[in-house]
């Protein structure tokens, strides 16, 4: 655990005069699972988005394996295998699973056309690892329930040998049986040495799986804390009064 | 493993599959076929077969061709939840361009004249250049400068029919050179004995093209249809390729303009002489766009991404695709595929007027549209939109000959586009396909 995956140092974003993200700096170790929380607005998703190429920072360094990084746009972000499963899936609706997973990295074959059989059994070989029931393959991702659609976008992340991945909300629009398939996941990419951001509303899903919490209130960092250390209650009061309990 | 094992379940089971499923038919594309075999028929019986009659057909055709060609770049336009009203005065400046090079500008500067072999490929060229560049200029407007589609073209619909004005100072221009009438439809066709080389050659391709499918699905383990299926759909498409072909091979050139001809040449004709006049150029020119324009739909990475902006906008820009650049591509594409119908067009007239291509701006929206494209973006086919153009043109020449009103012509027409749409929006909600 010496350098970390990724540093993200004193970062800020402003919109037309508001300050989205306030100097905030945070990190994330290999093998690591480090929650953000805050409310709506609290400059978690913007902050992340930063990391995912999406917004850019007024002010602030970007370090991956301890070297600066520029990253403008989310092709920049993948460069540097960072994936990210967006809380609105970012899949297209009318195009089938292996469409989605291979968009923008499609195969082709030798004269430069899409290879569909070769990009089926891809799919095919990963889904059978992430999600052994899954078996639309021919269908567009629209006809797929919430816990299929999110395990294609899992296996999107998955397939291109992310090691750093971020999650928005990735269990916000599935039912209990599909969360804990989404919590297995989480778990065994964190066994292989990936480092996630989790974006989450949910304590529970927080204590339950991260390492450690970031809480973000009003675009400032709160504080960082090791969940160890904390209660469901120590991080609620940070959310909610902004007042970090250690350092009170 | 676990997927072999679980397969067999499903099949053996709960459904057991209908014959349409079997043959893999898109029920969309049947349901237009359907629909224009009803209508040929219809107006079959009332005109008493004069309809139906090869030489119907044959101009039933090179009417469709110009309006068919610009329909497959609209299906991309609309794809990507753009639209583009500049068309038909885009396929006037083209055609203004192209006629002005050949009349104009190549005889005064290069000393090229009318007929010089190298005159109409020039033309050609500069025509599509003019409509890519005018095409990419619109979709760089849209992608990068974020004004609305819609405004863009409705302003390219002034620009462009009035631009084509100001070259031309409003005159009309011909005749053009007789290499590039070819294009036109009767001036170009390639007669019985080419034709049939072309369609058993299409049929060879056709053949292949499945047989290809199915191998690649067997390397990578993927079910296939039944044998049977195949060989039904293979007989199928071969049937459709050679019919078509035999059709206008059966439209002969009438023996005045035969001798003619002859006489062009110094010659007598033979008595009992006849000749067929086989597959238009403009129709194998069709046909060439369909195929590249499928191609690029289906198998190409640009093709894919039309599809995936339309579907999600917003996932396609997270999944790095360029979608600012992709709109001026297929802007672009739009403009060079009407100065290909500005070729077909002009030719058929055989002359540039100022009014060439009024109103073809709403037949290209609403062939592509009667084709099955979605104008909320996402869906849409190549073969829809040339089926939905050859479905307009039928309703309008069908009409005509039958001796409707042209009030009446075009009331129906419109109303017959708003049905589509309609029927269109209940079959997605019945099978849940898309938006």
């Amino acid at each position: 655990m010496s350098t970390p995956l990724v540093e993200m140092r004193d970062i800020s974003v402003s919109f037309g005069g508001v300050k989205a993200v306030d100097h905030v700096s945070v990190d994330l170790f290999p093998g690591e699972v480090v929650g953000l929380l805050g409310h709506n607005g609290a400059g978690k998703s913007t902050l992340i988005k930063v990391l995912s190429g999406a917004y850019q920072a007024d002010a602030g360094e970007i370090f991956i394996n301890g070297e600066q990084a520029r990253i403008t746009n989310p092709r920049d972000a993948r460069g540097y295998n960072i994936e990210t499963i967006y809380q609105t899936l970012a899949l297209a609706d009318n195009l089938d699973a292996s469409s989605n997973l291979f968009l923008g990295r499609e195969l082709v074959t030798p004269l430069g056309l899409i290879d569909e059989s070769a990009m089926e059994a891809e799919a095919r070989r990963i889904m059978a690892r992430l999600n052994p029931n899954f078996q639309k393959f021919s269908s567009p991702v629209s006809a797929l329930s919430g816990g299929q659609r999110q395990s294609v976008a899992i296996a999107r992340a998955v397939y291109f040998n992310a090691r750093i991945l971020i999650m928005d909300e990735p269990t916000a629009a599935l039912g209990p049986q599909e969360t804990r398939m989404v919590a297995d996941l989480i778990m065994q990419l964190k066994s292989e040495g990936i480092g996630i951001f989790l974006i989450s509303h949910d304590i529970h899903d927080v204590m339950q799986l991260c390492d450690r919490a970031s809480v973000m209130k009003n675009g400032k960092l709160v504080g960082t804390v090791a969940i160890g250390d904390v209660t469901d209650d120590d991080l609620l009061s940070m959310i909610i009064l902004g007042k970090n309990p250690k350092a009170a | 493993m676990k997927t072999e094992a679980t397969e067999p379940v499903d099949k053996s089971g709960a459904q057991r599959p209908g014959l349409l499923r079997t043959l893999e038919i898109d029920t969309r594309l049947l349901g237009m076929i359907g629909a224009f075999v009803i209508l040929s028929l219809a107006f079959n019986l009332i005109t008493d077969g004069r309809f139906l009659t090869p030489r119907n057909i044959f101009n039933l055709t090179i009417q469709t061709v110009s309006v068919a060609i610009m329909a497959t770049g609209m299906v991309f336009v609309i794809v990507t939840r753009n639209i583009d009203l500049s068309v038909g005065s885009l396929l006037a400046t083209c055609s203004a361009v192209m006629a002005m090079t050949q009349t104009q500008i190549l005889p005064n500067m290069l000393g090229l004249g009318l007929d010089h072999p190298a005159t109409a490929p020039i033309a050609i060229v500069v025509g599509i250049l003019t409509g890519t560049l005018i095409g990419g200029f619109q979709g760089w407007l849209i992608g990068y400068l974020t004004i609305p589609a819609f405004i863009v073209t409705l302003g390219g619909l002034l620009v462009w029919r009035n631009v084509a004005w100001y070259m031309t100072k409003g005159q009309t221009i011909g005749p053009l050179d007789s290499n590039f009438m070819i294009f036109g439809g009767t001036n170009g066709t390639i007669g019985a004995g080419a034709s049939w080389i072309i369609g058993a050659l299409a049929v060879a391709a056709a053949l292949y093209g499945l047989w290809a499918a199915r191998r690649a699905k067997l390397a990578h383990g993927f079910a296939v249809k039944p044998l049977w299926a195949e060989l039904v759909m293979a007989a199928i498409m071969s049937g459709a390729i050679l019919g078509f072909v035999a059709t206008l091979n059966a439209y002969e050139v009438p023996v005045r303009r035969l001798k003619r001809l002859f006489e062009a040449r110094g010659e007598t004709m033979p008595e009992g002489f006849t000749a067929a006049y086989g597959l238009p150029i403009s129709v194998l020119v069709l046909i060439a766009v369909a195929v590249a324009m499928t191609l690029i739909a289906r198998r190409t990475r640009f093709g894919r991404y039309v599809f995936a902006t339309g579907g999600n906008p917003d996932a396609a820009e997270l999944s790095g695709i360029n979608t600012r650049w992709l709109t001026v591509k297929v802007f672009a594409l739009m403009g060079a595929l009407t100065a290909i119908s500005a070729v077909v067009a002009s030719a058929r007239l055989t002359y540039h007027s100022n009014d060439i291509g009024t109103l073809d701006e709403l037949r290209v929206i609403a062939a592509a549209v009667i084709g099955g494209t979605a104008l909320s973006g996402g869906f849409g086919t190549i073969y829809g939109a040339i089926l939905g153009a050859l479905i307009m043109q039928s309703l309008q020449s069908g009409m005509a000959m039958v001796g409707v009103d042209a009030p009446l012509q075009n009331i129906v027409v419109g109303a017959v586009l708003v049905l589509a749409v309609l029927v269109d929006i209940i079959y997605r909600r019945k099978t849940g396909d898309g938006a």
